[in-house]
């Protein structure tokens, strides 16, 4: 069982069923209880990064406690970014699983729109079988630049950002898996497949 | 690279799709659904859905769409026509559409570009111009405003929005090309993606409107059958453009 942490920050519906074609059993759940008891947990989200870490405040320790145990863990889009210490964008600190801080796109047109490509780095268990330059849908203004060794991919939009994070049980992605097509689909497999 | 996105747009009327379609041996070419099934297949990048019902009574028929279609399709897409209510785009974006596009309610009632943008992020609020002459018009096309097209692009910008879709009344329906010009000034103007729409004839008037336009908007090329959406796409590609295939 997977559970999509519903935070109140954005598209959930889309990521659950998304994560259902993929095979999974998901609960979409605001219950700390639940996340802790799931196999996996999986925190969307659109939107700013202050209300986002003010609403995931009650789920932070069983957030914490489920990566802790090392269970599969898959953020995306705002839900990568609150992985790190902290961002440009707000004062709340992040949850601080990976070293690092969030940054706005500088210079190009914001919010970065559309289908973009993947420079992956090999051994991500999230893009096995993805061809290398495979496109994915991304909308975001701000990006998270990793403190340490975790990048897993990178893109290329007026600067090369980090598109997706991979340090040990915990997966990030800045892109929307859930709405890239046959690709997001088969990366959503790749973690489901990690859940069981 | 990013790339250029090519936009099918489906007008629906009490949930079913009523711009004609090239898709015949489809059981039912009414279907939203499955009109949308077929374009993500086809290779469409995003897809809009129009919603002109007329009667407000009727406006939870595309709720059950916009339910129905987040279901199936795993491409983004948006719900535009008649929205006026933060209330009425949370209960849009909750049933799985990731964006709203907002026309005259945008330019009657500015502020709820700004709290729309505060509440559910800029990347799901499109604001819909639609322009003739220069000059921005509402209600459908119905009633000139007087506003400056590039101003209130600049302006709704400024409010929140994450994008411009801009349609020229000039151009709309005459297959004869995008309005260049118009496009050109808006997309100069401001510092997010705009969507050009109105007169898509050939895969040529694409290319040439995507030198300025991030995305392009199309339905009566894709629905009569001229051109598919993977004849655009590869036209765009030999012409050295970044597109999804």
């Amino acid at each position: 069982m997977i559970a999509i942490v519903d935070y109140g920050m954005g598209n959930i519906r889309s990521v659950e069923k998304a994560l259902q074609k993929a095979g999974a059993e998901v609960v979409v759940t605001s219950d700390a209880e639940a996340i802790r008891e799931a196999d996996g947990v999986v925190v969307p989200g659109v939107g700013a990064f202050d209300s986002a870490m003010k609403r995931l405040g009650p789920f932070r320790e069983a957030i914490l406690g489920s990566i802790e145990d090392g269970k599969p863990f898959l953020g995306i889009c705002l839900g990568m970014q609150v992985l790190v210490e902290k961002s440009e964008e707000g004062k709340e600190p992040g949850l601080g699983v990976v070293k690092g801080r969030v940054v706005r796109f500088r210079g190009v047109k914001t919010p970065h729109v559309g289908w973009n490509q993947l420079e992956m780095e090999p051994g991500c268990p999230l893009f096995k079988g993805i061809p290398q330059e495979s496109r994915v849908y991304f909308v975001h203004s701000y990006y998270a630049v990793p403190g340490e060794q975790v990048i897993a991919s990178k893109t290329e939009y007026g600067t090369m950002f980090c598109s997706a994070i991979w340090k040990k049980n915990v997966l990030a992605t800045q892109f929307h898996p859930e709405k890239s097509g046959e690709a997001g689909l088969k990366m959503l497999k790749n973690f489901v497949e990690l859940v069981e | 690279m990013l790339a250029k996105r090519i936009i099918p747009c489906l007008d629906v009327d009490c949930g079913r799709v009523v711009k004609g379609t090239k898709f015949v041996e489809l059981k039912d070419a009414g279907d939203p659904v499955e009109l949308a099934r077929r374009y993500d297949k086809e290779g469409a990048d995003e897809l809009v859905f129009l919603d002109i019902t007329a009667s407000s009574d009727k406006r939870g028929i595309m709720l059950d769409v916009v339910k129905r279609v987040s279901e199936q399709v795993f491409i983004p897409f948006t719900v535009g026509g008649g929205i006026k209510t933060i209330e009425e785009i949370r209960e849009i974006l909750r049933n799985g559409a990731d964006k709203v596009s907002l026309n005259t309610a945008a330019i009657e009632d500015p502020a709820l570009v700004k709290s729309a943008s505060e509440e559910f992020g800029s990347q799901c609020i499109v604001v819909a111009i639609d322009a003739k002459r220069g000059s921005v018009y509402k209600y459908g096309g119905r009633e000139d405003t007087g506003m400056d097209a590039v101003q209130w692009a600049r302006r709704a910008e400024a409010l929140g929005a994450g994008e411009i879709l801009l349609t020229s009344m000039d151009a709309d329906g005459t297959r004869k090309g995008f309005d260049q010009e118009l496009t050109r000034a808006v997309a100069g103007a401001v510092n997010i993606p705009v969507i050009a729409s109105g007169g898509a004839g050939t895969p040529r008037d694409i290319y040439n409107v995507l030198e300025y336009a991030d995305a392009a908007l199309a339905a009566g090329i894709f629905h009569y059958g001229a051109y598919s959406i993977q004849e655009v796409k590869d036209y765009l590609r030999k012409k050295g453009m970044q597109v999804r295939l």
